[in-house]
């Protein structure tokens, strides 16, 4: 049985829907990840997944023994947090809270299961450092050792680079998949596409066409390749994360430049079809060049130089 | 000058407002790191003008302990701010603005329309600035006094590792299965019980004072919660001690000796810090 299960689900405020006819299922060792224009109902979905709000229609089915408070959740920051006086192990410890029912004070076993994740996320020598003074990345480390105290089950995270720089955004995803590898299910909200296609093993796609597939099939789609091939021209002012985004869509765009101008009408057809129908020869060669470009950084900032130039050719395709 | 000091902690009226300003300044401290930091560093303010205007009611009806008004009305108001404050349609700050200058408002109207008294701007100063009823304490306001302080700080600790999760992440508490609804709700008691004890102290328009003062001051010296919750304790105490010994001294009005302490104490703590920044 999938640790969580969701079927026709709609996600919105009050009556107001945001995003429906999301199914989807995540078992224990998956890798998803949530992807979507701004505005899609991401957080949306991912506040109704925490039980921080309600379906608006549909269900959510826990199952595998997954128990409600053993959800793990990395939030986005939070105005509060910013000068908040606490340590970081205070931090890290509140995330045994959930487990430890009626007990008004942490446990030994709380206090080593603690100390056990600030190993594991590299901080212990952060341990009493201040929270507001720490960088970013340091900051995501200590939310995700507090999402390790509350789970080793599933693991939320809403946008975890978002802010970072690309150096401290590479090591974030490493230590994502790292934890992956070890067995947590990771569910992944993310601007960043070109992550998503990297190192998520499945892809759900909201907004206007609900996708949710493997990622070789998601590459495959029409959905997939117009999606990629938006952001990657979004960022071209971000030259510093042009390799990881661009290889996935550089991939796209070597085999496919050709098509690229009529890329609109692949929007408005339906997607699910065509996921299913997806080349397979094109899907082999994709998979093994993404994965080329997340272990090769030096190939991956040459590919995206040659990209840049292809990339030119399709906006001048789109004029 | 100590003769003196001794002379006057003769009488119990003396020694009854040192315990009680004590406790007072002990509970409000403790909240206070937590209010400032959920962004309700006015909710003291509104929540006095609450008390106010129901101890206007009080005195309408003649009560002689008006605590049986007071304590649930303002229970009740502080709920009502702290449990809309995160989702409401009218936000936190406007919210209590409202019920704060409402309150009073209505407070000083009745007063004035069923005046019993024949000095009314005497009653009214001395509830809004608390000039005298801290002098004017009967034993059995001191006891109530000691036994809710106690209930309080006793909550406090009890609850010190939720209080902290909910004031820092309520979505990952709640995500993670804390009941993050309920801890809101025993703050909001909490604090609706020390405004209307620090009422008797400070009076209405100053108790904000000790509930923000103290936080802000340790927040400059120190980083962790605990240490910070700590040093607020011990300042707001020794702020709330030394603020009554000049007043009897000085003979200046109680309040707002000690929110003047506070203040200093603030800009002290602003100053240590920054000189601590430096190196």
């Amino acid at each position: 049985m999938a640790l969580i299960a969701v079927n026709d689900l709609s996600v919105g405020y009050g009556s107001q829907i945001v995003a429906e006819n999301i199914n989807f299922k995540v078992e224990a060792g998956d890798y998803l990840c949530i992807v979507g224009e701004n505005g899609s109902g991401k957080s949306t979905l991912m506040k109704t997944l925490l039980n921080l709000q309600k379906p608006v229609k549909g269900e959510i089915i826990k199952g595998d023994g997954l128990k409600e408070n053993e959800i793990g959740y990395l939030p986005q920051h939070t105005d509060v947090q910013k000068d908040f006086p606490a340590s970081v192990k205070e931090i890290v410890l509140s995330g045994c809270l959930g487990r430890s029912g009626f007990k008004p004070f942490y446990t030994s076993a709380d206090k080593k299961l603690a100390s056990e994740n600030m190993e594991r996320m590299g901080i212990t020598d952060l341990a009493g450092r201040s929270y507001r003074e720490l960088s970013g990345g340091q900051q995501q480390r200590v939310l995700l050792a507090r999402a390790l105290c509350a789970t080793r089950k599933l693991l939320l995270l809403d946008e975890p680079v978002s802010g970072l720089d690309p150096k401290v955004t590479a090591e974030m995803y490493s230590l994502i998949a790292e934890l992956n590898k070890e067995g947590v299910s990771i569910i992944m909200i993310s601007h960043d596409i070109g992550a998503a296609v990297g190192y998520a093993d499945h892809i759900l796609h909201i907004g206007g066409n609900v996708f949710f597939g493997t990622r070789e099939e998601y590459l495959g789609s029409k959905l997939g390749r117009f999606f990629l091939m938006r952001q990657s021209r979004d960022d071209e002012s971000m030259p510093l994360f042009k390799p990881r985004k661009k290889n996935p869509y550089s991939i796209m765009m070597s085999e496919d430049s050709g098509t690229a101008g009529d890329s609109d009408a692949y929007a408005s057809e339906e997607t699910e079809a065509e996921a299913e129908a997806g080349n397979a020869s094109e899907e082999t060669s994709a998979e093994t060049a993404v994965e080329k470009a997340s272990e090769n950084g030096v190939n991956a900032e040459q590919d995206a130089d040659n990209d840049n130039k292809k990339n030119k050719e399709v906006k001048d395709n789109d004029r | 000058m100590i003769d003196k000091l001794f002379f006057y902690l003769q009488y119990p009226f003396v020694r009854y407002a040192m315990i009680v300003g004590v406790l007072v300044a002990l509970c409000s401290s403790l909240l206070g790191v937590t209010l400032v930091l959920k962004r309700f560093s006015y909710i003291g303010d509104g929540l006095s003008h609450v008390a106010f205007g129901a101890m206007a009611v009080a005195g309408i009806f003649g009560l002689s302990n008006n605590m049986i008004i007071v304590m649930p009305i303002t229970i009740l108001s502080a709920i009502l701010l702290l449990r809309t404050g995160q989702n409401a349609k009218i936000k936190g700050d406007a919210a209590i603005a409202m019920i704060s200058v409402g309150a009073l408002a209505f407070g000083y109207l009745l007063m004035n329309i069923f005046s019993t008294s024949s000095n009314l701007s005497g009653d009214v100063c001395s509830t809004l600035f608390g000039s005298t009823s801290i002098l004017t304490l009967r034993q059995s306001e001191v006891w109530l006094c000691i036994v809710l302080s106690f209930i309080v700080v006793i909550v406090f600790i009890l609850f010190y590792n939720r209080i902290f999760t909910v004031t820092f992440d309520e979505n990952f508490a709640k995500a993670t299965g804390t009941n993050s609804g309920a801890y809101n709700l025993i703050i909001a008691v909490i604090t609706a019980v020390i405004i209307v004890l620090a009422m008797n102290l400070v009076g209405s328009l100053l108790i904000s004072a000790l509930v923000i003062f103290p936080a802000l001051s340790a927040m400059k010296l120190f980083k962790s919660f605990k240490s910070v919750t700590i040093c607020s304790a011990v300042l707001s105490v020794i702020c709330a001690l030394s603020g009554m010994m000049i007043s009897i001294l000085a003979g200046t009005p109680v309040g707002s000796t000690i929110v003047a302490a506070d203040a200093i104490v603030f800009g002290v703590c602003c100053i240590i810090g920054m000189v601590k920044k430096g190196n």
